[in-house]
């Protein structure tokens, strides 16, 4: 097609998949051949009917019509044997690469480190796994072996032509140049009003997600009329879009037919004359009307396979790219080979973890060159032992956690686990190890006892229940139509944030953890609930590590060790106690608060 | 009858919304009739050409065109033929231009009347249905009405149209022939319709699999962080695994039945062509038929082919679209909150009292009889543990929700009898998990206000402590927030959310839990400065912390939606109720150096 186009079209990222398809060698094969074999039959009928006016309707006989039924029922069978054949084909790569391919994009995504999360929406990894993956594979069964079919059918009918007779073939050879002409013009635009047409209608949908999901902030701001009548203007901008595309599209289709029926009616006046001349048989005649009717169709449709595979580069691209991402945070391989990866662990070869803590000058960011979030921090932790950590909003409290889950690896030092480096052993073996709590708690679809169970798929229906009693979870469940049972509906929209909380809290008591890590994790639970809480898993945390993020100094003032962070850097460290007497940051931040609760009050 | 009423409201709605798109239909389908007309008549040139001029029966031809010499009858053959083309060039831009201008105008009109609705359906309405969903309808449902109208209503016209022309025009040329011809129409067509009938359920399953597998998914992603923290991995590819089998081989299947149906339906129609050949060269032959009129026949029967096969499946694809309109119209026949006629004035700044106010959800009381008032331009501490009921009050006052029994007033006016939006333009509610509107930081803080300067905005951020996140971001106030743009945290919503209401000067302002996300030092600050920010307006704090409420001149505390007491805060410390206790708690947990 155009230069433009074969530009923009790479084969590099298609490759990339290539290994995925390969599986699927044979159907492919079989739809490619059945197809082409397929185009040469499409051939034949119509030389079949031009048979028929000339040998027997012509001649007045029926002599030997038994034969020419004979080699008509031959094709028609060989054909339904070559569509059936072509069609399960289609449907087998189609269908079969799709799933290797979302099974692909799945596996990676398990793997990739949270930094790609942190950066891509739940959203934007979904559509590739789902709608990139079907476009390909659709693409890659019925279009692609479909433009094989036109590459063969298109020259096959100009040599059928040439052969019948060269000088009527003339008309549309002339014409095949004017046609390719127009359909490069006319593809090209369509391609980009059909782009706009697209964008307008992501506006649309984005413009439901938000006039859906804030409704309830958009009527206490009584905004509804507002949003409705920006909403109207996204409306009428898709509405121009889609007009100006058909507007665009009703010249170039009718123009195409118009090319055929006009290349038919020359054949009419020159084949006609020939006729009456007796140099042309009205059978084939008749043939190259049939010819001259569809043929240009084919340019057409051809074009259209094209710019379709074209459209395609870049779910090809984002597929790829998805699959062959690597993760940054990465085990060795001697550590995968005695530890084995998350899908096929080695446990046999697994330590038990104490839960010893340490870091060892660690530094931290987020992006190279970026601002350091954490600064040559030095901490040990003994295995129970519980920490808190203090500061403001984007100190580094929640960095330090998501070192020590090994969500991110430190830019500089390094973080000990039971006094080896965290990367001696393989992520699942720490995570294993791990009990996590988040302030926004997320829960999966399915009964609350199998959230709770989501920590150790093997605990007992009594554990659980054990679980939920040290979270004060049995008196929310007792409340519920189905206790435990009760279905938390989709991503737990039908319980509050700080029943969430506990319920994920429990997730994580029932992990047996040697590492609690509990990131505000009771902030939207009230203050009685949240004292029973803590009396309750005291015990249960004796003998686990704990870091604590909380915003409640009641939490912090019973850790055994409070460190104080500010721009990512630790400033203080001790007990409660400890930093009291030392009259610091903590200090100030306590006592003038302090002082300020007493005016209130007196 | 009463499917029948439910059918007559089908049709009501999609009249109303054709009416935009009547003129531009009503000319594309014109069009698409005589385009239909123009193709047989092209057919009939080439068969009177091969009859009357190329096998020289001159009496077959129209009377006018039999005088003239044979090369002069092919001429004028010939140039007939080239203006149908043009006159079908003509006609099809006509019909290809105005058909997608019908549908774009009909699914416009559908889709701002679904928003229009939405936008103004009551809260609870919003509470009781997941967003997901309704999303789901507004983009799918809307798509299967606009193919129901443009691709199957009318192709079906069309189509009909077509045959009943092609068995005229049939009928007219050779009495047994068409016979023949037509007899494959209703075969084909009640086949195809039979097929799609009995396939139709196992594409809802399939369906249905590819939203169970997308589920997993979905929640695979955004569950991410405790995937990962519970080494879930494994599980999570077996479940995922399972789902995405289980939909491949559900459409493998059908892909079998797909198959056999579509090869099924090439015999078939391979069968018409082939037996009109076999009739027609045998008539031919025995000098019933002429060859012009044989070839007619071959041509209109391939003609015929693809919307008679087309035509099955439209009409059993027409059954979807029942559901989806009673998708549609679920949303579309919801009631909308009620507007109050000629609303009375009040003033707003004036005292706020709620009378014996009850308020059942679900009929699960929330509040019992609860009463109370506040001076206007004072502040209110609603104190209580989770599911007290004090949110609530929050709702009720903006008429989110109306109480059962009791009544609310400001400046002594019922709320009932205000207008609706001037009340909830007036009562500022900051919500604890708010919802940024996709466009810039200015304009989210400025979204009741548009006419705000950049110094009102800046000093309402400031206020609201948000002017230091935003110096944070590169575009600052410009920063795009939202579904299209940077994710906040949760404490930079709030604030946001702050922000926007100080801004806009509403008379009572309401703060639901809304620091929860917010840093200890943060909260401090800003509560500090709320009173002075808020102005003259009234202000009402909900919190479960004593050392929120601190401030407030008043403070009722909500146990079990009853009143348990009320007070000034220092009141209700001598006491030993509720307050008094959970300050002493909450003190002894050092809650109150947080503060």
């Amino acid at each position: 097609m155009s230069e433009q186009k074969k530009a923009s079209f790479s084969l590099a990222s298609w490759k990339q998949l290539l290994p995925v398809l390969a599986r699927y060698k044979w159907p492919l094969v079989v739809v490619i051949v059945s197809n082409i074999l397929l185009a040469g039959i499409d051939l034949l009928f119509p030389l079949l009917q031009s048979r028929a006016v000339d040998d027997f309707i012509m001649k007045g006989t029926v002599a030997g019509f038994g034969g020419f039924l004979l080699q008509y029922t031959g094709l028609l069978i060989v054909e339904i044997v070559l569509l059936v054949a072509y069609f399960r084909s289609c449907m087998k790569v189609e269908m079969c690469f799709g799933r290797d391919l979302k099974e692909a994009c799945f596996v990676n995504l398990q793997k990739l480190s949270l930094d790609y999360y942190n950066v891509t929406s739940a959203g934007h990894s979904l559509s590739r796994v789902m709608s990139d993956t079907a476009k390909i594979a659709e693409a890659t069964a019925w279009t692609f072996p479909n433009i094989l079919w036109a590459l063969a059918y298109i020259p096959g009918v100009y040599a059928v032509l040439l052969m019948l007779d060269a000088r009527l073939a003339l008309t549309m050879i002339v014409l095949a140049p004017l046609v390719a002409g127009f359909t490069v013009y006319f593809q090209k635009r369509l391609i980009a009003l059909n782009r706009e047409v697209r964008a307008q209608h992501s506006r649309i949908t984005s413009g439901y997600n938000e006039g859906i999901m804030g409704a309830k902030t958009s009527k206490t701001l009584a905004l509804e009329g507002k949003l409705t009548h920006e909403f109207e203007e996204i409306t009428s901008k898709a509405a121009a879009a889609g007009i100006a595309h058909g507007r665009m599209r009703a010249i170039y289709v009718p123009l195409i037919v118009l090319c055929g029926t006009l290349a038919a009616s020359a054949t009419l006046g020159l084949g006609g004359s020939l006729v009456m001349g007796g140099r042309l048989s009205i059978g084939v005649l008749s043939a190259f009307m049939t010819y001259a009717l569809s043929l240009f169709q084919l340019f057409r449709q051809m074009a259209m396979f094209i710019s379709g595979m074209v459209s395609l580069q870049a779910n090809v691209e984002r597929v790829a790219d998805l699959i062959h991402k690597q993760p940054t945070v990465v085990d060795k391989p001697e550590v995968l080979e005695r530890y084995g990866d998350c899908f096929a662990p080695k446990k046999e070869n697994w330590e038990n973890m104490r839960g010893e803590v340490e870091f060892d000058d660690v530094s931290f960011r987020y992006i190279e060159d970026g601002e350091e979030v954490l600064s040559h921090v030095s901490v040990r932790v003994p295995a129970g032992g519980t920490v808190a950590l203090v500061g403001e909003t984007g100190a580094g409290k929640s960095t330090m956690v998501n070192l020590v889950c090994r969500f991110f690896e430190p830019t500089q030092g390094r973080v000990l686990i039971d006094g080896r480096d965290v990367q001696a052993r393989s992520q699942l073996w720490l995570h294993s190890h791990i009990g996590y709590v988040l302030q926004e708690p997320h829960l999966f679809s399915g009964t609350i006892r199998e959230n709770i169970r989501y920590g150790r798929p093997e605990a007992t229906d009594a554990e659980v229940e054990a679980a939920a009693r040290a979270v004060h979870l049995d008196r929310i469940a007792a409340k519920l139509p189905c206790g435990y049972d009760t279905d938390v509906g989709e991503c737990g929209d039908k319980l509050s944030t700080g029943e969430k909380q506990l319920i994920s809290f429990a997730r994580a008591i029932i992990a047996r953890p040697a590492i609690f890590v509990l990131d505000e994790a009771t902030s939207s639970v009230d203050t009685e609930t949240e004292q029973l809480i803590q009396q309750a898993t005291k015990t249960l945390m004796e003998n686990t590590t704990s870091f604590i993020i909380a915003h409640r100094l009641s939490t912090i003032r019973q850790a055994d060790m409070i460190l104080v962070i500010e721009h990512g850097e630790i400033v203080e460290r001790g007990t409660h106690e400890e930093l009291l007497r030392l009259g610091g940051v903590y200090h100030e931040l306590y006592t003038t608060q302090l002082s300020k609760q007493e005016k209130n009050i007196s | 009858m009463k499917t029948k009423g439910r059918d007559w409201k089908k049709a009501q709605l999609l009249l109303h919304h054709l009416r935009p798109a009547a003129s531009a239909l009503l000319l594309g389908m014109g069009a698409s009739l005589l385009l239909t007309l123009l193709r047989m008549a092209f057919t009939q040139v080439v068969r009177f050409t091969v009859d009357g001029v190329l096998l020289g029966d001159v009496s077959s031809l129209p009377a006018f065109a039999q005088s003239l010499a044979p090369g002069a009858q092919l001429a004028g053959a010939c140039a007939l033929a080239a203006a149908i083309a043009l006159g079908r060039f003509a006609v099809s831009y006509v019909q290809d231009s105005r058909l997608p201008m019908g549908s774009e105008r009909f699914t416009k009109s559908l889709r701002d009347a679904l928003y229009s609705r939405i936008q103004r359906l009551p809260y609870s309405w919003h509470v009781q249905h997941a967003a997901g969903d309704i999303i789901q309808r507004c983009i799918s449902d809307v798509e299967v009405v606009r193919a129901f109208v443009m691709d199957q209503l009318l192709e079906l016209l069309s189509t009909l149209f077509m045959i009943v022309t092609c068995v005229v025009i049939m009928f007219g040329m050779n009495v047994k022939m068409a016979l023949l011809a037509t007899a494959f129409v209703p075969v084909i067509v009640g086949y195809s319709i039979l097929f799609y009938h009995f396939v139709s359920a196992k594409f809802v399953k399939a369906d249905e699999a590819e939203g169970a597998l997308s589920a997993v998914v979905q929640e695979n992603l955004t569950g991410v962080r405790v995937v990962r923290a519970f080494g879930r991995e494994k599980a999570e590819l077996d479940k995922f695994r399972e789902k995405n089998n289980h939909y491949t081989d559900l459409w493998l299947k059908l892909g079998d039945w797909m198959s056999a149906f579509y090869t099924l339906g090439d015999v078939m129609s391979i069968l018409q062509v082939f037996s009109i050949v076999v009739l027609g060269v045998h008539m031919c032959v025995g000098g019933e038929v002429s060859l012009g009129v044989y070839l007619a026949f071959v041509s209109y029967a391939r003609e015929l082919t693809l919307p008679v096969r087309r035509l099955g499946r439209t009409i059993s694809e027409m059954s979807k679209a029942n559901v989806s309109m009673d998708r549609l119209l679920y949303i579309l026949e919801a009631e909308e909150e009620r507007t109050t006629e000629s609303p009375a004035e009040a003033d707003l700044h004036g005292e706020l009292r709620f009378e014996h106010v009850s308020f059942a959800y679900e009929e699960k009381p929330v509040l019992r009889d609860v009463s109370f008032s506040i001076p206007g331009g004072k502040t209110l501490g609603v104190f209580g543990g989770t599911g007290s009921g004090k949110s609530t009050i929050a709702l009720l006052l903006a008429r989110l929700y109306d109480p059962d029994e009791g009544r609310i007033t400001i400046g002594g006016v019922d709320t009932k009898d205000m207008d609706l939006h001037t009340l909830r333009r007036s009562v500022g509610i900051v919500l604890q998990e708010p919802f940024l509107f996709s466009r810039t930081l200015a304009e989210n803080i400025a979204i009741t206000k548009e006419d705000a300067s950049r110094e009102d905005v800046a000093l309402a951020a400031q206020n609201a402590c948000l002017d230091a996140s935003i110096g944070e971001f590169r575009d600052g106030y410009e920063t795009i927030v939202g579904e299209r743009g940077v994710t906040l945290s949760g404490g930079q919503k709030q604030r946001t959310a702050i922000a926007r209401t100080l801004l806009s000067g509403a008379p009572v302002m309401v703060f639901d839990d809304a620091l929860s996300a917010v840093d200890a030092k943060t909260d401090e600050a800003i509560r500090t400065r709320l009173r002075e920010a808020a102005g003259g307006s009234t202000l009402i704090l909900i919190a479960h912390r004593v050392a929120t409420l601190m401030q407030a001149d008043q403070i009722i505390v909500l146990e079990d939606g009853r009143i348990a007491e009320s007070g000034t805060p220092q009141a209700l410390l001598e006491t030993n109720g509720a307050f008094a206790r959970a300050a002493a708690m909450q003190a002894a947990m050092g809650e109150e150096a947080q503060a």
